[in-house]
C-alpha cells in the first residue's frame, strides 16, 4: 500500500510543478470529509493541493428558512416532528429541536419507514417527517409518500428539503467558486444517480470529475487519478469506486423519485437560489406536502450573524478563517450546521484539523 | 446520515429484510433493489437497500465505519 501512496505522492508533486499554482480539488460528501481528517490525508499532500469541502453534507446545506420553518411546526400540539438524528441540534429561530421544543413534540427516526410507523401508530397527531438529503434518501421518502398514498394514511406529511448534488456543483462553479480544479465525486449519491451523472460538469465546465469511495487508497487514488489529469490537461469523468457504482445508478430508486418528485427551484446555505435543485412532491401528492398542509411559503431564511458556513460550503474560506470557529461555536455548543453534524466540514477541522483552537 | 452500512441479508419476506452489520441486526427495506435475495451483502442506507456490494469492499467499509464511530 505504502508504494502506491508514494506513487500518488509523485503524481501530487508533478501536478503543482505543470502547473506552476495551487490546485484546488473539492469534494462533495460528508463522509469523504470525514474520511479525509480521519485518516490524515491532508497530511500527504503537498501544500499547493489544496482540499476543499463542497455542500456535501445534507445538515449544512439545509437553508435557515427550512430550519425555522421545522422549528415553527414542532411548537405546534397537533404535529410529531420526525427527524433524522443529525437535525435536531441545528440551531434556528428561537433555538433547535434538541432543546426548545418540547420533547414529545420531537421523535428521532432513522429511516423513512420509521416516520410512517408513527404517523400509523399516532392517528390523533400529524406526522411531519423532516426529509433532508440528496438523491440518496429521497427514494426512501418517495417509498414511504408511495405507502401513505396507498393505504389512505392522512396524518403523515413531508417537509421536503431534498436536493440534487449536480445543480448544486454547476451553481457553484458559475457563480460562487470559479477556481474549483476538479471534483471528488460523492460515493453514495452515484450509486443512485449513476457516475454518468457527473458528465454535465465535466462537459459544461471542462472539470475533472472522479467518483471515489471512502476508504482512505479510495480517496487517495482518486486525487491521483485528478491530478494525472490536471498534468495531461485532460477533464474527463473516471469512476474508480466501480465496485459498488454503475455508470447508470439504481434505475429502481431514479425511477420512484421521478415518480413521486419534481425538480423545483429552492433554497442552499451560501448558494443561495439554484434553479431545479430541490425536490418537491408532484402536484397529485400535495396532501402529503407540509407546506402545502399548512399554508407556509418557505423563504430564505436569515443566516446566523457571525456565521460564515456559507462561505466554508462554497470553498471560499477555510472554517478558521470564521470568527466563531472554536471559540463560540465548538461541537458541543454549535452555532452553525457545519459543526452540528458529525459529517459538517468545521466540526471535523474542530476534531483534526491542524489550526484548531480547543478551548 | 450519509452513512451507507455494508449489511447482509439474514431474513427476507417480500421487500422486508433484517440485516446483519458487524454482529448488529437491524430492519431494511429491499423496495429499490429488486434483485436483493436471502444472503445478498447490500448498502443500507437510511433503512433502504441501495446496491449490492462485495465481500472486499464491505469489510473495508466495516472497517472505516469502526474508525468513524470512534471520532463520533
Amino acid at each position: 500500500m505504502l508504494e502506491r501512496i508514494y506513487k500518488a505522492q509523485k503524481l501530487f508533486d508533478t501536478a503543482c510543478e505543470t502547473l506552476g499554482r495551487q490546485i484546488n480539488v473539492m469534494e462533495v460528501c460528508g463522509t469523504h470529509t470525514v474520511s479525509i481528517f480521519r485518516n490524515g490525508i491532508r497530511t500527504t499532500l503537498p501544500a499547493g493541493l489544496k482540499l476543499l469541502s463542497g455542500p456535501g453534507c445534507p445538515v449544512c446545506v439545509t437553508d435557515q428558512g427550512y430550519i425555522d420553518i421545522v422549528l415553527q411546526l414542532a411548537g405546534r400540539d397537533d404535529c410529531l416532528i420526525a427527524t433524522y438524528g443529525d437535525m435536531i441540534r441545528v440551531p434556528g429561530k428561537g433555538g433547535c429541536l434538541e432543546r426548545n421544543q418540547p420533547a414529545s413534540n420531537v421523535r428521532i427516526v432513522l429511516s423513512s419507514e420509521d416516520a410512517l410507523q408513527l404517523a400509523k401508530d399516532n392517528p390523533d397527531k400529524i406526522v411531519v417527517f423532516v426529509a433532508v438529503g440528496f438523491e440518496t434518501t429521497a427514494p426512501a421518502t418517495a417509498v414511504a409518500v408511495k405507502e401513505a398514498d396507498e393505504s389512505n394514511i392522512d396524518n403523515f406529511c413531508i417537509l421536503s428539503g431534498h436536493k440534487l448534488v449536480v445543480p448544486a456543483m454547476a451553481a457553484l462553479l458559475a457563480e460562487k467558486n470559479n477556481n474549483i480544479d476538479a471534483f471528488l465525486c460523492p460515493g453514495h449519491v452515484s450509486v443512485v444517480i449513476g457516475s454518468g451523472a457527473f458528465a454535465e460538469i465535466v462537459e459544461r465546465f471542462s472539470r475533472p470529475c472522479v467518483v471515489a469511495g471512502f476508504e482512505p487508497m479510495q480517496i487517495i487514488e482518486g486525487l491521483a487519478e485528478i491530478c494525472r489529469q490536471l498534468v495531461d490537461g485532460r477533464a474527463e469523468l473516471k469512476s474508480i469506486y466501480t465496485a459498488v457504482v454503475t455508470e447508470q445508478g439504481n434505475r429502481t430508486a431514479q425511477k420512484i423519485i421521478a415518480d413521486y418528485f419534481e425538480p423545483a427551484d429552492g433554497y442552499w446555505r451560501g448558494l443561495g437560489m439554484i434553479e431545479k435543485s430541490t425536490l418537491k412532491l408532484k402536484d397529485k401528492y400535495s396532501r402529503f406536502d407540509a407546506l402545502e398542509r399548512f399554508g407556509i411559503i418557505e423563504t430564505p431564511g436569515e443566516d446566523i450573524s457571525g456565521c460564515r458556513c456559507g462561505e466554508v460550503l462554497c470553498g471560499l474560506i477555510e472554517p478558521t478563517e470564521c470568527g466563531l470557529f472554536g471559540e463560540s461555536c465548538t461541537p458541543r455548543e454549535p452555532v452553525g450546521p457545519c459543526m452540528v453534524s458529525s459529517e459538517g466540514v468545521c466540526a471535523a477541522w474542530f476534531k483534526y484539523g491542524p489550526e484548531k483552537k480547543h478551548k | 446520515m450519509c452513512l451507507a452500512i455494508p449489511a447482509r441479508i439474514v431474513e427476507l419476506e417480500a421487500d422486508n429484510a433484517v440485516v446483519d452489520a458487524m454482529g448488529n441486526r437491524f430492519k431494511a427495506k429491499t423496495t429499490l433493489l429488486d434483485k436483493a435475495k436471502l444472503g445478498d451483502l447490500v448498502l443500507v442506507h437510511a433503512g433502504f437497500a441501495i446496491s449490492l456490494v462485495d465481500e472486499e469492499e464491505a469489510k473495508k467499509t466495516w472497517q472505516l465505519i469502526a474508525e468513524v464511530n470512534d471520532y463520533a
